[in-house]
Protein backbone atom coordinates (compact mmCIF):
# COMPACT_ATOMS: atom_id res chain seq x y z
CA UNK A 1 0.00 0.00 0.00
CA UNK A 2 1.75 3.06 -1.22
CA UNK A 3 1.55 6.61 0.11
CA UNK A 4 -0.61 7.98 -2.69
CA UNK A 5 -3.21 5.26 -2.09
CA UNK A 6 -3.45 6.22 1.58
CA UNK A 7 -3.67 9.96 0.83
CA UNK A 8 -6.37 9.64 -1.84
CA UNK A 9 -8.34 7.10 0.23
CA UNK A 10 -8.36 9.25 3.38
CA UNK A 11 -9.31 12.39 1.46
CA UNK A 12 -12.03 10.61 -0.51
CA UNK A 13 -13.56 8.95 2.55
CA UNK A 14 -13.61 12.23 4.51
CA UNK A 15 -15.17 14.03 1.54
CA UNK A 16 -17.86 11.36 1.38
CA UNK A 17 -18.52 11.75 5.11
CA UNK A 18 -18.85 15.51 4.62
CA UNK A 19 -21.58 14.76 2.09
CA UNK A 20 -23.81 13.84 5.07
CA UNK A 21 -23.96 17.51 6.00
CA UNK A 22 -24.84 18.48 2.43
CA UNK A 23 -27.83 16.15 2.41
CA UNK A 24 -29.15 16.49 5.99
CA UNK A 25 -28.01 20.05 6.80
CA UNK A 26 -30.72 21.99 8.65
CA UNK A 27 -30.06 25.34 6.94
CA UNK A 28 -28.56 26.45 3.65
CA UNK A 29 -25.35 27.70 5.30
CA UNK A 30 -24.53 24.22 6.58
CA UNK A 31 -24.71 22.91 3.03
CA UNK A 32 -22.52 25.82 1.87
CA UNK A 33 -19.85 25.04 4.49
CA UNK A 34 -19.82 21.37 3.51
CA UNK A 35 -19.55 22.18 -0.21
CA UNK A 36 -16.62 24.51 0.52
CA UNK A 37 -14.86 21.73 2.43
CA UNK A 38 -15.47 19.15 -0.32
CA UNK A 39 -14.05 21.53 -2.94
CA UNK A 40 -10.91 22.04 -0.82
CA UNK A 41 -10.47 18.27 -0.48
CA UNK A 42 -10.87 17.73 -4.21
CA UNK A 43 -8.10 20.30 -4.81
CA UNK A 44 -5.87 18.34 -2.40
CA UNK A 45 -6.60 15.08 -4.28
CA UNK A 46 -5.70 16.73 -7.60
CA UNK A 47 -2.37 18.11 -6.30
CA UNK A 48 -1.48 14.74 -4.73
CA UNK A 49 -2.25 12.96 -8.01
CA UNK A 50 -0.18 15.53 -9.92
CA UNK A 51 2.84 15.00 -7.66
CA UNK A 52 2.74 11.21 -7.32
CA UNK A 53 1.68 10.27 -10.86
CA UNK A 54 3.77 13.07 -12.48
CA UNK A 55 0.89 14.49 -14.48
CA UNK A 56 1.77 18.17 -14.63
CA UNK A 57 -1.56 19.25 -16.15
CA UNK A 58 -3.53 18.40 -13.00
CA UNK A 59 -2.05 21.41 -11.19
CA UNK A 60 -3.63 23.84 -13.66
CA UNK A 61 -6.94 22.03 -13.24
CA UNK A 62 -6.63 22.37 -9.45
CA UNK A 63 -5.88 26.11 -9.70
CA UNK A 64 -8.89 26.77 -11.95
CA UNK A 65 -11.08 24.64 -9.67
CA UNK A 66 -9.94 26.71 -6.66
CA UNK A 67 -10.79 30.00 -8.44
CA UNK A 68 -14.24 28.79 -9.54
CA UNK A 69 -15.01 27.42 -6.06
CA UNK A 70 -14.06 30.70 -4.38
CA UNK A 71 -16.17 32.81 -6.73
CA UNK A 72 -19.18 30.51 -6.37
CA UNK A 73 -18.96 30.49 -2.55
CA UNK A 74 -18.83 34.30 -2.45
CA UNK A 75 -21.73 34.61 -4.91
CA UNK A 76 -23.99 32.11 -3.09
CA UNK A 77 -23.33 33.67 0.32
CA UNK A 78 -24.10 37.14 -1.04
CA UNK A 79 -27.29 35.67 -2.53
CA UNK A 80 -28.36 34.10 0.78
CA UNK A 81 -27.65 37.36 2.57
CA UNK A 82 -30.63 39.04 0.96
CA UNK A 83 -33.86 37.46 -0.13
CA UNK A 84 -33.92 34.10 -1.78
CA UNK A 85 -33.98 31.51 1.00
CA UNK A 86 -37.74 31.22 0.64
CA UNK A 87 -38.26 31.84 4.35
CA UNK A 88 -39.53 35.02 5.88
CA UNK B 1 10.72 11.55 5.76
CA UNK B 2 9.92 15.18 6.58
CA UNK B 3 7.56 15.26 3.61
CA UNK B 4 5.58 12.28 4.90
CA UNK B 5 5.46 13.84 8.38
CA UNK B 6 3.84 16.97 6.94
CA UNK B 7 1.42 14.91 4.82
CA UNK B 8 0.42 12.86 7.90
CA UNK B 9 -0.20 16.09 9.84
CA UNK B 10 -2.42 17.39 7.04
CA UNK B 11 -4.41 14.16 6.91
CA UNK B 12 -4.94 14.29 10.69
CA UNK B 13 -6.24 17.87 10.39
CA UNK B 14 -8.56 16.81 7.57
CA UNK B 15 -9.96 13.89 9.60
CA UNK B 16 -10.70 15.93 12.70
CA UNK B 17 -12.19 18.76 10.65
CA UNK B 18 -14.61 16.29 9.10
CA UNK B 19 -15.46 14.91 12.55
CA UNK B 20 -16.26 18.44 13.71
CA UNK B 21 -18.43 19.10 10.65
CA UNK B 22 -20.50 16.02 11.41
CA UNK B 23 -20.74 16.30 15.20
CA UNK B 24 -20.96 20.00 16.09
CA UNK B 25 -24.36 21.55 16.85
CA UNK B 26 -24.33 24.97 15.18
CA UNK B 27 -23.37 26.91 12.05
CA UNK B 28 -20.66 28.95 13.75
CA UNK B 29 -18.96 26.02 15.48
CA UNK B 30 -19.02 24.08 12.22
CA UNK B 31 -17.48 27.09 10.47
CA UNK B 32 -14.66 27.09 13.02
CA UNK B 33 -13.63 23.47 12.38
CA UNK B 34 -14.14 23.91 8.65
CA UNK B 35 -11.79 26.87 8.59
CA UNK B 36 -9.10 24.95 10.52
CA UNK B 37 -9.50 22.04 8.13
CA UNK B 38 -9.24 24.32 5.12
CA UNK B 39 -6.20 26.39 6.09
CA UNK B 40 -4.09 24.25 8.45
CA UNK B 41 -4.74 20.92 6.76
CA UNK B 42 -4.29 22.25 3.23
CA UNK B 43 -1.12 24.16 4.09
CA UNK B 44 0.46 21.16 5.86
CA UNK B 45 -0.41 18.77 3.03
CA UNK B 46 0.78 21.10 0.26
CA UNK B 47 4.05 21.87 2.11
CA UNK B 48 4.60 18.12 2.44
CA UNK B 49 4.03 17.61 -1.29
CA UNK B 50 6.40 20.52 -2.08
CA UNK B 51 9.16 19.04 0.10
CA UNK B 52 8.71 15.66 -1.58
CA UNK B 53 8.89 17.19 -5.08
CA UNK B 54 12.04 19.26 -4.47
CA UNK B 55 12.91 22.73 -5.69
CA UNK B 56 11.87 23.22 -9.31
CA UNK B 57 9.23 24.95 -11.40
CA UNK B 58 6.63 22.33 -10.50
CA UNK B 59 6.85 23.00 -6.77
CA UNK B 60 6.70 26.76 -7.46
CA UNK B 61 3.31 26.15 -9.06
CA UNK B 62 2.18 24.26 -5.94
CA UNK B 63 3.32 27.33 -3.94
CA UNK B 64 1.03 29.52 -6.07
CA UNK B 65 -1.95 27.25 -5.25
CA UNK B 66 -0.97 27.34 -1.55
CA UNK B 67 -0.84 31.16 -1.46
CA UNK B 68 -4.18 31.35 -3.29
CA UNK B 69 -5.84 28.98 -0.81
CA UNK B 70 -4.28 30.86 2.11
CA UNK B 71 -5.76 34.13 0.80
CA UNK B 72 -9.21 32.95 -0.24
CA UNK B 73 -10.32 30.38 2.38
CA UNK B 74 -10.58 32.88 5.30
CA UNK B 75 -12.45 35.27 3.00
CA UNK B 76 -14.99 32.57 2.07
CA UNK B 77 -15.44 31.56 5.73
CA UNK B 78 -15.97 35.19 6.72
CA UNK B 79 -18.50 35.71 3.92
CA UNK B 80 -20.56 32.68 5.01
CA UNK B 81 -20.51 33.76 8.67
CA UNK B 82 -21.44 37.34 7.75
CA UNK B 83 -24.40 36.30 5.61
CA UNK B 84 -25.66 33.96 8.36
CA UNK B 85 -25.35 36.72 10.96
CA UNK B 86 -27.16 39.26 8.77
CA UNK B 87 -30.04 36.82 8.24
CA UNK B 88 -30.39 36.50 12.01
CA UNK B 89 -29.08 33.04 12.89
CA UNK B 90 -28.59 32.88 16.66
CA UNK B 91 -25.48 31.20 18.10
CA UNK B 92 -25.96 27.91 19.95
CA UNK B 93 -26.02 28.10 23.77
CA UNK B 94 -26.06 25.42 26.44
CA UNK B 95 -29.38 25.23 28.28
CA UNK B 96 -27.65 25.35 31.68
CA UNK B 97 -26.35 28.85 30.96
CA UNK B 98 -29.78 30.12 29.99
CA UNK B 99 -31.35 28.75 33.18
CA UNK B 100 -28.58 30.17 35.35
CA UNK B 101 -29.19 33.74 34.30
Amino acid sequence: MTAVTIIITVLGVTASLTLYRVIFGPTSWDRLIAVNLISSKVIMIMVAAAVFFERRIYLDVALVYAIIGFVSIIAISKFLEGEGTGKK
Amino acid sequence: MIAYLFIFLGLVFMFFGTLGIIRFPDIYTRLQTSSKCDTAGAVALLVGLMVREGLNLFSLRILIILIFLLLTNPVATHAIARSAAIRGIKPWLKKKNIKGE
